[in-house]
């Protein structure tokens, strides 16, 4: 006879333990881990995520609009949005001071169009970690 | 604003440092595992940086 195996699921976190250290995590890369007391940590993604998106910058890379089309297209555009949002007050800092880049030819501003979208990415894992820390999943 | 002028070389690397420090922040455990593990990572890059670089060198003909 099949034995049936009960798995029981991890009770959810309640939201007020990580809500607000995943929210500063995302507005000030690192700060998440300020937040939960692990200023090393929370200074190397900072800077990591801050100097990404400056040499993104300085390398003269095109920010993403969403667009929808094909699928490749929605793909590409709405996750590049998402990827250079992710970087937060260093997006919204460069939209509100009037950063515009046309997405031109060449390698130098196709490696910056892929340095902003790398540090909000970065940024992700850095809020992901500071989910688990908040959640005790992680010291 | 200033501008750069990187080579692929030196975007590349700059990518694979800043990637590996993160990489070893949000993995690892201990501090002493984080730095072995940022380590490990940013050699895989490069590993795969010259490997990379030579294939298409030697593909191209």
């Amino acid at each position: 006879m099949a034995e049936t195996q009960v798995i029981s699921a991890e009770p959810r976190p309640p939201a007020g333990k990580w809500i607000p250290a995943v929210a500063l995590a995302w507005l000030i890369p690192g700060g998440g881990h300020f937040l939960l007391g692990r200023p090393g940590r929370g200074g190397v993604l900072f800077g990591s995520v801050a100097l990404m998106f400056l040499l993104g910058l300085m390398m003269r890379g095109a920010m993403f609009q969403p667009q929808s089309g094909d699928i490749l297209t929605t793909v590409i555009y709405v996750g590049g949005f998402i990827g250079d949002l992710a970087s937060g007050i260093f997006y919204l800092l460069s939209v509100w001071l009037g950063y515009s880049q046309a997405d031109v030819a060449g390698h130098v501003h196709d490696y910056g169009t892929k340095f902003l979208v790398g540090a909000g990415l970065l940024n992700v894992l850095a809020m992901v970690d500071a989910f688990e820390i908040a959640t005790r999943r992680k010291d | 604003m200033l501008k750069m002028n990187l080579s692929h070389f030196e975007a590349a690397i700059l990518f694979a440092l800043l990637t590996s420090a993160v990489l070893g922040v949000v993995t690892k455990r201990t501090d002493r595992e984080r730095m072995r593990y940022g380590l490990q990572c940013f050699g895989y890059f490069v590993a795969a940086l010259f490997g990379l670089s030579w294939l298409m060198y030697l593909g191209h003909g």
